[in-house]
């Protein structure tokens, strides 16, 4: 596990598409993929899904709730915040 | 195994039902009894925690610390569940609570998990358009109220402590837990006075 | 905010991954309740003791509804996928092989 994100943190999530390249199972939506957030909570820490589904040795990482803007995601959206649980393994730091 | 797909829903459960029970795995006993827990679980659940946060403001900081915790505090069989968060609604923030991959749901508190919960429309507006959306449950939501959609990914299962509505004071726990229905508390709705 | 950034889906999005897709946004919800019957029931008892058995985890359950080709995901109700999940998973497992299940199903006729 890499070293805590401490809410108010600005991350962006990776703009990766695992499903171009085969078989997976990914908890990352795909609308979030490239999108600016920030921190909210440390939720706790659970082994990476992407393993578990194909029974293979997974690594515990830190879960978060993260806050997008939904306007940044879809122009025409209609709500003021979307939260969502995101793995480390998907948030990269953002200026 | 292609054949699969033109199998009849029922006789396929038949031939697996027959196969798990043959090789140990459950007994049709062991079944009946899941089934009757699960049929246990129900909306009721949930809204006994919502009335007694309302009624309890030391209960309220626990559970919105720790959702499963104040679960087992009532009673409510939490073992083996993933762990439950609880999103407090105030006058400035209204929450609302979709899983846009599957149907992720806090079944331990609320039961099954709706029809319309499980739809593609629900799942795909709830992010996009949740305002709309309200307005097909019969919901307006005040325009200076943020709307914050929870979007259940993962590892926690989320149910909202919706407001306590004006006119219940002095209602009893049990009088409040009434008036509180399952999409109170994945906030398409808001509890209203009967 | 620029009026060109591209939408989510015009990336290749899975067909179980739905958040704001633009095909559903004029759908109506369909709010009324729908009783789960028997078998609704009694798959869904049935994941639960695959589950607690640590024969299926509810990771393989979604990755095995997602691997359903989309026509088909689309045609079939809810627990109709997770059946076919079950099914698929104990195959992969090896809890049950295709020939028992061909017979199994030989019997059900």
């Amino acid at each position: 596990m890499s070293a805590l994100l401490a809410p108010g943190a600005k991350v962006r999530v990776r703009d990766d598409w695992p499903e171009t390249r085969g078989p997976c199972h990914i908890r990352t939506p795909h609308y979030l993929r490239g999108a600016r957030g920030v921190v909210e909570k440390h939720l706790g820490a659970f082994p990476n899904p992407e393993d578990l589904a194909f029974a293979r040795p997974a690594a515990v990482l830190n879960l978060y709730h993260v806050r997008f803007v939904p306007q940044t995601i879809w122009p025409d959206a209609k709500g003021e915040a979307i939260v969502v649980e995101l793995y480390e393994s998907w948030l990269e730091q953002a200026a | 195994m292609t054949t699969l797909l033109e199998t009849p829903p029922d006789r396929l459960l038949a031939a697996v039902r027959q196969l798990l029970t043959a090789k140990g795995v459950f007994t049709q006993a062991e079944i009946a009894e899941r089934i009757r827990i699960t049929d246990n679980a129900s909306p009721a659940q949930g809204a006994r925690m919502v009335a007694r946060a309302w009624t309890d403001p030391e209960y309220r900081a626990r559970m919105l610390a720790d959702g499963a915790q104040a679960a087992e505090e009532l009673g409510i069989p939490m073992r083996g569940m993933p762990p439950l968060g609880v999103l407090e609604d105030t006058a400035e923030e209204h929450n609302l609570v979709v899983c846009t991959l599957c149907s992720c749901y806090p079944r331990a508190v609320l039961g099954y998990p709706p029809f319309w919960f499980k739809s593609a429309a629900y799942r795909a507006r709830a992010v996009r358009d949740p305002r709309g959306l309200l307005v097909e449950f019969g919901t307006t939501l005040p325009e200076q109220v943020k709307l914050r959609v929870v979007d259940s990914t993962a590892d926690y299962r989320w149910m909202v402590l919706p407001l306590r509505p004006a006119g219940t004071e002095g209602w009893t726990e049990t009088q409040l837990a009434a008036i509180v229905r399952e999409g109170d508390m994945i906030g398409v709705t808001f509890p209203k006075l009967p | 905010m620029s009026t060109d950034t591209p939408l989510p889906e015009t990336h290749p999005r899975a067909m179980h991954d739905l958040g704001g897709v633009s095909k559903f946004m004029c759908d109506a919800v369909d709010v009324e309740p729908h009783a789960l019957n028997d078998f609704d029931r009694e798959i869904d008892a049935m994941r639960q003791i695959l589950g607690a058995r640590k024969l299926m985890s509810v990771d393989e359950m979604r990755r095995a509804i997602e691997a359903i080709p989309e026509a088909d995901y689309l045609r079939m109700t809810y627990y109709q996928r997770w059946l076919r999940s079950i099914t698929d998973n104990m195959l992969t497992k090896g809890v049950f092989t295709e020939a028992e299940l061909r017979a199994a199903l030989e019997d059900t006729k």
